[in-house]
């Protein structure tokens, strides 16, 4: 059992919560993530770790519930508890010294962005932070991320927030402009994103990082259930990343294998 | 025991059948195929044991289980004292009265079985296991807490090798604590082999034995991540690793990531461990395939397909490239199979899995093999047949090839000594290259059997105990 100490909401459906986990806690490294289940019975989740504390001995999880699985995680009060939280699982950000990084979140990437972005900021990166929604409520840890970006550029697709469009416009201006162009980029977000900014990156060479989301189920190298397409491998998202080379990652199995559980008649009694 | 008999008369009476489910109904439930044994028939069973001097059948056991003196308790109908001796010598003996090979083990060495079959030593023990289980209280209670040595051991992995270290070790007076990464306990047992051969309640009841006995056991813990060898090496006085061998092997053919394509640990872990198809209030989805086509020929392949057709498959295919008569996966259950129409297709290699417009598997694309001249491993090498290729329909394709090393722990513990293949280098006690530090199991060996598994943890406790009495 893990205790939850807090649980807030920062964004419709987007929670912020502060597990006790003092092993996990010392062990992690950016870019790694937690397996997660609310309680027996319920699926193995993988979430990143967004932060931790290893004198507190905790760590926090930005969630995004947007299914069963995720809603009720969110739904443990502070106080209450997880029945699981294994890790910490993946290998960590290849933490480098670049010079100017952009880092790009999408939707609930930006949480999964959050701590790449805060630990290559802290290794001397100068961090430009770009993050889009769909809308105002959905940008996430803007001020979170400003403490230590050098700066932090929106887009909304609706423009009720920041620029209209998407990300890639945003990230599009940065490349161009030799002033600023960034020497590494780190893009989270949905498949069509990260496949949108490593287009964009490919002709102009500059190295993108991927941070890929396939479904898992152990999380350690076990099932081969999280297995994306890497220069032509079949690599293992949980051990082998979750983070790739962006410029070589097939997104279209990726996108296909994400919907395998969508429209299909699967075995999922009491589906919530 | 029933003494009267004569050599003559032993030898008349016939093997006993297990009875089982039947099997139109047994391949669409989860529910054991075999149904055991009533005390009778285990009893006259018994008396089939010539109690022959040799004791060749002990030799066949990887364990060495007393089988005569067990098989005799039986025959008087003692069951209490069958148990014990049962339970002295194996710390899983349900467990293995279901999932031992029996026919290559304790069988294949029965002197009875020269003339004739063998006596069935797996259905015996499993009865006389269950009984002990069914009358716990009856028994005299678990055995009284040994003096406390101080020393602790770390055990990795709560999969069979790593329960019966731990529990020898307890018995020994040391404090042991498993660590585990998975969110339950059992290792293969609980995630790979399905309910329909054991029950989740017997591992369930064998685990809480350990625990009365003071065994700890912590899940979701990670080692070489949570934590690392060498932190284990520094808080506890020895390390025992029975981390198993999950890491599958891929299919390598072109369609191997299209949508309907598992490999078989994650097939079976969504059903087994997190109760997909199997249990109402699991929230763990798995595809139904209508046409599901297995490929490999071992136990795990077996389970697969079995698994398909319970889950609801019109044609669940298995696709093994050798002949029946190679095919590693026990007699027993290649018979189940079959009576649960399970369709054979063998001398069949897969070449490729085409899939449609969104990305569903469609059709397995497969070569025809015939049986060349043998290989190393002894068996006759399959060479495809030139020319001979053909498609299956398929929604779902399950790859059952095998695992390897999970290269998880040993990739942050860098002065552990592995072979070629990624398993860890151990003496026949569990010594590794690092002092304290001992292994068994599908890690040292490569995929093997329960018994295997279980023997190794028996002779690394013994290492592990003069190991920590000598370092004082
Ligand atoms: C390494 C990794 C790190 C992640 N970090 C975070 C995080 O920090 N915060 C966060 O909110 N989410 C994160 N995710 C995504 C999160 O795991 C999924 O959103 C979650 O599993 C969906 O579960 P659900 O049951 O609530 O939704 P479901 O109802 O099961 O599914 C909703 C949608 O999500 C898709 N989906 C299902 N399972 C997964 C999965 N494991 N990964 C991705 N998509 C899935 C489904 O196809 C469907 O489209 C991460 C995923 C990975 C692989
Ligand atoms: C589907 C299937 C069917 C089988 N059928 C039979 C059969 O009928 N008869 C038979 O004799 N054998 C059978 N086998 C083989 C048998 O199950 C194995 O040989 C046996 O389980 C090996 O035991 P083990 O203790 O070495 O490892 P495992 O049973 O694999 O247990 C290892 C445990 O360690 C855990 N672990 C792994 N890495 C870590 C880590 N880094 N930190 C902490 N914990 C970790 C795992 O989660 C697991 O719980 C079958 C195997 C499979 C896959
Ligand atoms: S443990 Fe296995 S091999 Fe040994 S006697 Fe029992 S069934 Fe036979
Ligand atoms: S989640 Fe099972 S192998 Fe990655």
């Amino acid at each position: 059992m893990f205790e939850v100490i807090r649980n807030e909401t920062l964004a419709p459906s987007l929670h912020r919560m502060v597990i006790r986990a003092p092993r996990i806690a010392a062990a992690r490294q950016a870019g790694q993530f937690v397996i997660v289940r609310a309680a027996t019975d319920e699926e193995r989740i993988p979430l990143t770790i967004g932060d931790a504390d290893p004198q507190a001995g905790t760590i926090t999880l930005f969630i995004q519930a947007i299914g069963a699985s995720t809603r009720r995680i969110v739904a443990a009060p502070a106080g209450g508890t997880l029945r699981d939280v294994a890790g910490p699982l993946g290998m960590a950000t290849e933490m480098e010294r670049w010079g100017r990084v952009a880092c790009v979140g999408g939707g609930v990437g930006t949480a999964v962005l959050y701590p790449m972005a805060k630990a290559l900021a802290q290794i001397g990166n100068e961090v430009t932070t770009i993050i889009g929604g769909r809308s105002a409520p959905y940008i996430i840890l803007a001020d979170e991320l400003a403490v230590f970006s050098a700066a932090v550029r929106i887009t909304t697709e609706d423009g009720s927030c920041g620029r209209q469009g998407f990300v890639t416009a945003e990230l599009a201006e940065l490349v161009a402009d030799p002033a600023r162009r960034p020497e590494a980029v780190f893009a989270v977000g949905p498949v069509p994103m990260m496949r949108a900014v490593a287009e964009l990156t490919r002709p102009a060479g500059i190295k993108t990082i991927v941070s890929l989301n396939p479904i898992m189920i152990d999380g350690t190298g076990m099932c081969g259930g999280c297995r994306v397409e890497v220069g032509g491998e079949s690599k293992f998202a949980c051990v082998d990343g979750p983070e790739f080379d962006g410029h070589l990652v097939n997104y279209a199995t990726l996108a296909d294998r994400l919907t395998m559980y969508q429209e299909h008649e699967t075995c999922r009694v009491g589906l919530g | 025991m029933n003494n009267n008999l004569t050599a003559k008369e032993r030898m008349a009476i016939e093997r006993v059948r297990m009875p089982a489910q039947e099997a139109g109904a047994r391949s669409r439930n989860f529910a054991e195929v075999n149904l055991g044994l009533a005390e009778a028939e285990a009893i006259r069973e018994a008396n089939r044991c010539l109690q022959c001097k040799s004791r060749k059948c002990v030799e066949g056991c990887p364990v060495n289980v007393s089988i005569p003196e067990f098989v005799t308790a039986l025959a008087a109908g003692d069951l209490a004292t069958a148990a014990a001796i049962l339970q002295k010598d194996n710390a899983l003996p349900a467990v293995c009265g279901r999932v031992c090979p029996q026919e290559v083990q304790c069988e294949a060495h029965c002197v009875r079985g020269v003339k004739g079959e063998p006596v069935a030593i797996g259905y015996l023990e499993r009865f006389v296991a269950d009984w002990a289980m069914a009358h716990h209280g009856r028994l005299a209670t678990d055995e009284p807490a040994p003096p406390t040595t101080g020393k602790r051991v770390a055990v990795v992995g709560c999969g069979p090798a790593g329960l019966t270290a731990a529990g020898e070790l307890t018995r020994l007076g040391h404090e042991v604590i498993i660590f585990e990464a998975l969110h339950d306990t059992g290792g293969v047992l609980r995630y790979g082999i399905p309910e329909f051969r054991l029950p989740k309640r017997i591992i369930d009841s064998e685990v809480a034995r350990l625990v009365r006995s003071g065994v700890a056991i912590e899940c979701n813990v990670i080692i070489g991540k949570t934590l690392t060898l060498p932190q284990l090496r520094e808080e506890f006085d020895a390390v025992y690793i029975a981390n198993g061998a999950g890491l599958p092997v891929m299919l390598g053919i072109p369609g191997e990531n299209l949508k309907g394509v598992y490999a078989a640990n994650e097939y079976l872990t969504r059903v087994n461990l997190m109760g997909a198809g199997l249990d109402p209030t699991a929230r763990t989805p798995i595809l139904r395939g209508r046409q599901v086509a297995v490929i490999g020929g071992g136990n795990t392949a077996m389970d697969c397909v079995r698994t398909a057709r319970r889950l609801g498959a019109e044609r669940a295919m298995l696709v093994y490239r050798r002949s029946g008569a190679e095919m590693p996966a026990r007699a027993e259950e290649i018979h189940h199979a079959r009576e649960e129409g399970v369709e054979f297709i063998l001398l069949t290699s897969p070449l490729s899995i085409s899939g449609d417009k969104q990305g569903w598997a469609r059709a397995l694309r497969c070569q025809r093999m015939e049986l060349g001249a043998p290989d190393a491993s002894g068996r006759r090498r399959p060479v495809p047949v030139p020319g001979d290729v053909f498609d299956l329909e398929v929604d779902v394709v399950v790859n059952a090839l095998g695992t390897r090393a999970n290269p998880l722990l040993t990739a942050t513990a860098p002065e552990l000594a592995l072979n070629r293949w990624g398993n860890i280098e151990a003496t026949p006690t569990g010594a590794t290259s690092q002092p304290g530090v001992y292994a068994g199991g599908d890690i040292v060996r490569g995929g093997a059997t329960v018994i295997l598994a279980m023997g190794d943890g028996k002779q690394g406790a013994a290492a592990i105990h003069t190991y920590l009495q000598q370092s004082n």
